[in-house]
């Protein structure tokens, strides 16, 4: 089946089998090797990606249901080689040590940010708590959500 | 890696053009809505469907929550977290607010949808419990036309219901009656899994006394999910804890759960009871104007 995905802003058509899975469309196909891909069983978020806009598991949405819809990935967040706010926030705090839930914790991070620019500590970890990480217990991972809530907020304030 | 089976794959424009779709892949097609409990089940190929018939594309005609009369309607695209999130139906009903909080994750909230979670019909789904708590009504659309069946009725065994091969759930309506709380009370092992056990309650208090009760379990293999004999007890009754906890005791005692690694069956008996219990106390605790008891 022909399908056309808009991935970062840019049209993707190809030829798929209806069964293959939006995570590896987007790895095998596409090479955006960003997502990752962990548990198969909709459970640990690795696999998190936006479609239109919202935070899925890429794991358990075929990549036909995708068709004529835009996803975006971790690949897509900076933006004119300056990187989002979420990603500063990761890298400033120590928000991750092997890095393998992080493209989904941002995805999720900025779609959290995108509808309540402040958010307290119980809505982030509430916003996450479908996505697991082995390495930080988290700390560190709602202390970076929190620093680009309050960079964003001091950006406006500048403007 | 797990791989579903091959399938035909197929987008409904419309619900017309979906019974169509039905009936032209005949019953080993299947609808796919959030696709969070089909899609797990064919990686597994515990399910191994011909043909998928997507109605994700139907959120203009299946999408809508809205009050109609004296029902609130919710279409079967509802996603959990449109309903989580939806104000007129969670300030109604406060039981939808407390069960979308804790069913799956906020991520799998996003896709999974109402009519999917009825329609799997799984022995542990939260919303079955909710529904039948309820006392909710299904409309279901086939080629003749649409026909209403109590949620009480709808689920005939695990994973069976009421829908045909050749029909589609479209609705859920919940009768809206003044004086009415409600509540769910869920114990799971961790953020984001299914229940050990789980109690909804709706009551309606009138002139003091409890003129109506809704009593919905799940996990632990209630019939229908709901409890009639634990109802039955708190009619007429003035609302009160050693009302409630005798309720629970009933509502226990009526129920088959079995062991499984989310546990025992007499710890999950012993759930049945408390988590009716408490249910039933929040549930009287928002009844609109009620005096806290
Ligand atoms: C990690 C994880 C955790 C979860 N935890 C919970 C939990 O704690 N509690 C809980 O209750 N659920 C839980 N779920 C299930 C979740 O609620 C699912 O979203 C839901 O069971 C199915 O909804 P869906 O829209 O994804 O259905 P789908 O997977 O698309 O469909 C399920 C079944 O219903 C049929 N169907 C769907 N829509 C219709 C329709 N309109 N008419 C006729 N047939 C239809 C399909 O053909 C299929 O047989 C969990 C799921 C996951 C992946
Ligand atoms: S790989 Fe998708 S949730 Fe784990
Ligand atoms: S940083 Fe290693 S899993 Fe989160």
């Amino acid at each position: 089946m022909r399908i056309t995905v808009t991935v970062n802003g840019q049209p993707y058509t190809r030829e798929v089998e209806p069964r293959l899975l939006l995570v590896h469309f987007l790895r095998d196909e596409l090479g955006l090797t960003g997502t990752h891909w962990g548990c198969d069983t909709s459970n640990c978020g690795v696999c998190t990606v936006q479609l239109d806009g919202v935070p899925v598991k890429s794991c358990t949405v075929l990549a036909v249901m995708a068709d004529g819809r835009e996803v975006t990935t971790v690949e897509g967040l900076e933006r004119d080689g300056e990187l989002d706010a979420v990603q500063k926030g990761f890298v400033e705090c120590h928000g991750l040590q092997c890095g393998f839930c992080t493209p989904g914790m941002l995805l999720t991070a900025r779609w959290l940010l995108d509808r309540n620019p402040d958010p307290d500590e119980g809505q982030i970890r509430e916003a996450i708590s479908g996505q697991l990480c082995r390495c930080t217990g988290y700390e560190n991972i709602v202390r970076s959500i929190r620093w680009a809530a309050d960079a964003s907020h001091s950006q406006e304030a500048r403007q | 890696m797990q791989v579903p089976a091959k399938f035909e794959y197929e987008r409904a424009d419309s619900v017309p053009h979906a019974l169509q779709l039905l009936e032209r892949y005949g019953p080993e097609a299947r609808i796919v809505a959030g696709g969070h409990s089909l899609i797990p089940m064919m990686k597994l190929r515990l399910a191994q469907p011909e043909a998928l018939i997507d109605i994700n594309g139907l959120a203009s005609e299946l999408g809508r929550i809205a009050v109609e009369g004296d029902e609130l309607a919710i279409g079967a695209l509802v996603r959990h977290a449109e309903l989580l999130d939806d104000v007129t139906a969670t300030d109604l009903f406060p039981i939808f607010r407390d069960a979308e909080r804790v069913i799956a994750d906020p991520i799998v909230r996003h896709r999974g949808t109402v009519g999917g979670s009825l329609c799997q019909g799984d022995p542990s789904e939260d919303l079955s419990a909710v529904f039948a708590a309820l006392r909710a009504t299904a409309v279901i659309q086939g080629p003749g036309g649409t026909r209403t069946v109590p949620v009480r009725q709808f689920h005939q065994g695990p994973y069976e219901t009421a829908v045909e091969p050749n029909e589609l759930l479209i609705q859920l309506r919940v009768p809206i009656t003044p004086g009415t709380g409600s509540a769910y009370e869920k114990v799971e092992r961790r953020v984001g899994d299914w229940p050990v056990a789980a109690a909804g309650a709706v009551i309606t208090v009138s002139d003091g006394v409890i003129a109506q009760a809704g009593i919905g379990l799940t996990a632990v293999g209630a019939e229908h999910f709901c409890a009639p004999e634990a109802e039955q007890h708190l009619i007429g009754r003035a609302p009160g804890e050693e009302v409630f906890a005798e309720a629970g005791r009933i509502a226990a005692e009526h129920c088959e759960p079995h062991s499984d690694q989310r546990g025992p069956a007499d710890y999950k008996r012993h759930l049945a009871a408390e988590l009716t219990r408490r249910a039933l106390a929040r549930a009287n605790r928002n009844v609109p104007g009620s005096a806290t008891v």
